[in-house]
């Protein structure tokens, strides 16, 4: 791999075809990156897979960033991978702070975004609609100390060791089925409140 | 749903006809003329783990079954959680070493290289040939440790014992010379950014070359044994099968998404470590099921075996660590009788190396797939974030798509092919 500034042609291409849609973009340690705004960036994505000279047809991970700076926008990351063309491009979404936290999920266009939405739901609170099964993945569903990985979240966590503790004793385990185990299990009565409310509604049309 | 099962059972059979095949007894009187019961009942949840051997780890499976038929399989991970990423943003570039070693704790060499070459990329710093070469022993030696593993648990889960053992016994092997090299068997924590933090001890190359003609032996000894073995091939053909296209999809990753038909590999299509100079194949697969897996994990370690014997040849003499004093330490030497070499050395190690502000992505190809390294700094002596992109978490995610429609043994037998470690899934 060599480290010389020359960006993707993929870069070019975007801001040629979606114009103002298209944030900034460069070479950073010798990966192209482009931002791009929030309501267009499942077209853009989507458009990156299947168009003849992109084909971006691997996508190698989804994860967000939380600078230390509060003033900056937090960043959700899509690294992508064209197979045939051995290309890689670095797609992200700034998420200004005083907005919700909501992207459009692209499990629809790779099936391997599911757990990897998952994860970055679960550590930074970002949702992504349209997922077919948005829950914590690494913490448990009853988890609610926060999200670890935002930077307000302490490295202990928010709850004291023995609050934890009292927490976890008292917790009752059939409740750490999911919403989809639960249309079989005994567990209902266990669950939190907004836990039965989602079963009771259902997930389909959910609004953030 | 896979392809058509039936399954016979011979109750009771008074013996064998003139063919040798058994006798069945047939039905008669009212029930053979009665018609087919139906058997169906109602779907049955059942728990698997997370304590369990065939989980390879703290893995919870809950199971829907229809019969003996797996309809769903909804994975629960995250019981060894340990918050790796979160810490790493608390941590020095040289004190996330440790960590690494504990995600993909069955080939930490390989991971300490990982984050090693990201965190350089960032600081911009070149490592010696010496440090590279020995860096590519360090990656193939911890791919066959892990594909040994691999064989010998899968081949446990699957009903054979004695694979197990082999594969152990060369693993032994492969540990007592990490263990010379390193001082520590599993947790290495092999590299440090610029360099290595010990280089070989004397006599170890001989050693390791040894080693390389024995392992192929054993190799070829449990190949006699599998290959052709009609329980293996029954128990692994057509089963847990993705296609190149669904495998592509589903971003499965190294030895899976090869066995799929796939031929990527990060050593070949975006090299690092000089991985271009060497002469290896990489096994692509067909069908993309248990025993494509287990032939192209096979083949791999015999192409490792040839990488190592390669770099064993060309290992140059020199320096293991950069000349960079940002983040190489003083001799302990110069330490203990300079004054300003003291001084040096007390504030890289209180105050860190600061990288410039910027991110990388570094992907290498470990033993379970593609591990990238993500590192995004401000400028300080600590990450804004480091992500680690864990290539069986990938694979895993995978597995209700690869088990439903099987049955709950072959569940057992696609869950072992797919090589998950939980320290590096739930980090």
């Amino acid at each position: 791999m060599s480290d010389a500034a020359i960006p993707n042609p993929s870069a070019a291409t975007l801001r040629a075809r979606f114009g103002a849609s298209i944030g900034a973009s460069g070479v950073v340690g010798g990966d192209t990156i482009v931002h791009v705004v929030r309501d267009r960036a499942h077209e853009i994505l989507a458009w990156l897979r299947d168009a003849p000279g992109e084909r971006y047809d691997y996508l190698v991970d989804v994860t967000a960033v939380e600078y230390r700076d509060r003033e900056r926008p937090l960043e959700v990351v899509y690294q992508l991978r064209s197979i045939p063309r051995a290309a890689m491009l670095r797609v992200k979404i700034d998420l200004a702070r005083d907005h919700a936290l909501v992207v459009d999920s692209v499990v629809d266009l790779w099936q391997g975004a599911n757990w990897l939405e998952r994860e970055v739901y679960d550590m930074f609170g970002i949702r992504f609609r349209g997922h077919p099964d948005l829950r914590r993945i690494l913490m448990w569903e009853t988890y609610d100390e926060g999200y670890p990985l935002r930077k307000d979240f302490p490295l202990r966590g928010r709850f004291s060791r023995a609050e934890q503790v009292r927490r976890a004793l008292a917790a009752d385990l059939s409740a750490h089925y999911s919403l989809d185990e639960l249309s079989i299990a005994e567990a209902y009565d266990a669950l939190p409140a907004d836990m039965r409310e989602r079963l009771a509604t259902g997930r389909e049309g959910e609004e953030w | 749903m896979g392809g058509k099962r039936t399954l016979e059972l011979a109750l009771a059979t008074p013996g064998l006809d003139a063919a040798g095949n058994a006798v069945r007894v047939p039905l008669t009187g009212s029930a053979a003329a009665a018609p087919e019961p139906d058997l169906r009942t109602d779907h049955m949840l059942i728990n698997i783990g997370p304590q369990h051997p065939a989980t390879h780890g703290v893995l919870r499976l809950v199971v829907e079954l229809d019969g003996e038929v797996v309809v769903r399989v909804i994975p629960h991970i995250g019981y060894l959680h340990s918050g790796f990423e979160k810490l790493g943003e608390y941590r020095h570039y040289n004190q996330i070493i440790p960590l690494t070693d504990r995600t993909d704790y069955l080939s930490a060499p390989a991971n300490n290289v990982g984050f090693a070459l990201a965190a350089e990329r960032l600081m911009g710093i070149e490592i010696t040939p010496r440090c590279t070469v020995l860096r590519v022993i360090a990656c193939e030696l911890s791919r066959v440790i892990s594909h040994l593993v691999w064989a010998g648990t899968t081949a446990i889960d699957i009903g054979a014992f004695t694979v197990f053992l082999w594969m152990f016994q060369e693993r032994e092997r492969a540990y007592n010379l990490l263990e010379a090299w390193t001082g520590a068997r599993m947790t290495t924590s092999l590299t440090r950014v610029g360099g290595l933090m010990a280089d070989l001890p004397d006599g170890w190359t001989g050693q390791l070359r040894a080693w390389c003609q024995g392992v192929p032996k054993t190799l070829d000894e449990v190949d006699r044994m599998l290959l052709r073995n009609g329980i293996w091939l029954g128990r692994t053909q057509d089963v847990g099968a993705m296609s190149a296209e669904e495998a592509t999809n589903w971003s499965l990753t190294g030895p899976m998404l090869r066995a799929s038909g796939v031929p990527f590999d990060v050593r070949k299509d975006h090299p690092y470590l000089d991985y271009e100079t060497y002469d290896f194949e990489v096994p692509v697969g067909e069908h993309g099921d248990v025993y494509d897996r287990y032939l192209v994990r096979m083949e791999e370690m015999r192409q490792s075996v040839r990488i190592l014997l390669q770099a064993l040849d060309r290992l140059p003499d020199g320096p293991i660590n950069a000349r960079d004093p940002r983040v190489i330490l003083p001799a302990k030497r110069q330490l203990m009788s300079d004054m300003e070499s003291m001084i040096h050395h007390f504030k890289q190690v209180m105050e860190g190396v600061p990288a410039p502000a910027g991110e990388v992505y570094f992907p290498i190809e470990n033993p379970k797939g593609e591990l990238g390294t993500y590192l995004v700094s401000d400028g300080t002596a600590k990450p804004v974030r480091w992500r680690i992109r864990p290539p069986s978490f990938l694979n895993l995610a995978a597995l209700p798509r690869m088990a439903e429609g099987h049955l709950l043994s072959d569940l057992i037998a696609i869950n072992a092919s797919v090589d998950i470690v939980m320290g590096e899934i739930d980090r």
